[in-house]
């Protein structure tokens, strides 16, 4: 049964710039999004007690716009569900409209957004990944003005990111993904059921391949860690190498030194190790 | 209620204007039945059982995850909004032929994803009725009749 509501608050500014000036005056506010998590912790007694903010009338943060660059750039408050239903997006990043496609069911893809799947930051999330993948930028906006960041690195430790208090996410900018399109992407997610399922692990990859050789990858992976994250060593390992048996078992010993899965409540360390070297595997050989 | 300290939420309730009070970080699932409209169930509240399904602005989303500020201006179809008077929608007559329901508690969540999947989808198939209606449980019925009904009802029309 739901918590006691006057323990919290919920300001619901007309525009970004009310959210924002709002945000400045009260910087202890927190951001409040499309509900799909904030609404499950409150239920569950778990919502620190407090001021909140619904992003809800910030028009400014939907949708998916070109960026000057060739790349894209996608409003933070912009739904699984538009995610998956944008022409380009399916078209240039498959793999996100496929990470969306596997958050929730219909109706949790209807509410949830894209920048609440990376402020929530869950290490279990199923869209970050594939935004390391497409190597994004996160736009964030606050009342004296806005900064962008990669996203590599921007989860600092569980549950920490680089976002101040008065910051939103804005927009996450993805670069131009031609030099990826001739090439393979991966994503996959295991978990207890194929739909609206918490993932026991994900991973996510691009790979590119020239005279047999690899060129370029990317690998990321949810749930093997207490952030989302990037296998940069396991992509070192597999740069330039030809794309044989020997070249994915090492990969995946570097994998396995390189991710660091924990039991808890959806799978144990040693299930979501065996499981993460499989997927790279079923990535690389496909 | 007249002297309520939150502000009033104006939307549209299955078509007519309504008034909902709370604070507004009630769900909007206990907004909706303390309206009277009992048929929008609770199954697990936490957004995985699709039992308290209601469309928001055409949308299916799951009431015990929308706080009720989320519905300002909103037009909601609950199940009672579904029938026109005594006339069953097409979903309804095919859970009712293809026995595509059996104790109700979840019923009211899987014709209002039938529903939306039939708005936007004009000849689904089995695929796409499984993808519109993973996020709805059922502890009855084993789902093929479930499947059976929205498929016969998307022939129908």
């Amino acid at each position: 049964m739901i918590p006691i509501l006057d323990d919290y608050q919920l300001a619901v500014p007309g525009s970004l710039r009310e959210a924002l000036e709002d945000l400045s005056r009260h910087t202890a506010s927190r951001p409040f999004a499309g509900g799909t998590d904030l609404m499950v912790t409150l239920e569950a007694g778990q919502l620190p007690p407090g001021r909140y903010i619904s992003l809800q009338n910030c028009r400014e943060l939907l949708g998916v716009a070109d960026d000057p660059s060739g790349g894209v750039s996608i409003g933070a408050l912009t739904t699984y569900t538009a995610v998956r239903n944008s022409p380009r997006l399916r078209r240039e990043y498959p793999l996100l409209a496929a990470a969306a496609g596997e958050t929730g069911g219909v109706a949790t893809q209807n509410r949830g957004t894209i920048g609440g799947n990376i402020a929530n930051a869950s290490p279990a999330a199923d869209t970050p990944p594939v935004l390391l993948v497409y190597d994004a930028e996160i736009e964030i906006v606050s009342a004296s003005g806005t900064r962008r960041v990669p996203y590599l690195g921007f989860h600092r430790g569980y549950k920490k990111m680089d976002l101040a208090p008065g910051e939103l996410i804005a927009r996450i900018h993805l670069p131009s993904a031609a030099a990826w399109l001739p090439g393979r992407s991966y994503y996959r997610k295991v978990g207890a059921r194929r739909a609206q399922a918490i993932s026991k692990v994900c991973v996510a990859g691009a790979i590119r391949i020239e005279h047999g050789a690899v060129q370029d990858v990317r690998i990321a992976l949810a749930s093997v860690g207490p952030t989302v994250i990037r296998a940069v060593r396991t992509e070192d390992a597999l740069r330039g190498q030809p794309l044989d048996g020997d070249t994915c078992a090492a990969a995946e010993r570097v994998l396995l030194d390189e991710i660091a899965p924990i039991d808890d409540i959806r799978s144990t360390a040693r299930y979501r190790a065996r499981v993460a070297a499989n997927l790279l595997r079923e990535f690389l050989l496909a | 209620m007249a002297d309520s300290p939150y502000p009033e939420v104006r939307c549209t309730l299955n078509g007519a204007p309504a008034v909902l009070r709370g604070h507004p970080l009630t769900r909007l699932l206990d907004a909706i039945r303390q309206t009277g409209l009992t048929g929008t169930k609770e199954g697990c509240g936490e957004g995985e059982c699709g039992a308290c399904g209601v469309l928001l602005d055409g949308a299916l989303v799951n009431s015990c995850l929308t706080p009720l500020a989320h519905a300002q201006g909103a037009a909601i179809t609950t199940i009672e909004g579904v029938a026109t008077g005594r006339m069953l929608h097409e979903v309804q007559e095919a859970f009712l032929e293809c026995g595509g329901a059996q104790c109700g508690i979840c019923t009211p969540g899987m014709v209002l994803a039938a529903h939306e999947l039939l708005a936007r989808t004009l000849e689904p198939t089995e695929e796409d009725v499984r993808v519109a209606l993973a996020g709805n449980l059922c502890r009855c019925t084993g789902y093929m009749r479930i499947f059976e009904s929205v498929l016969e009802a998307a022939k129908r029309r």
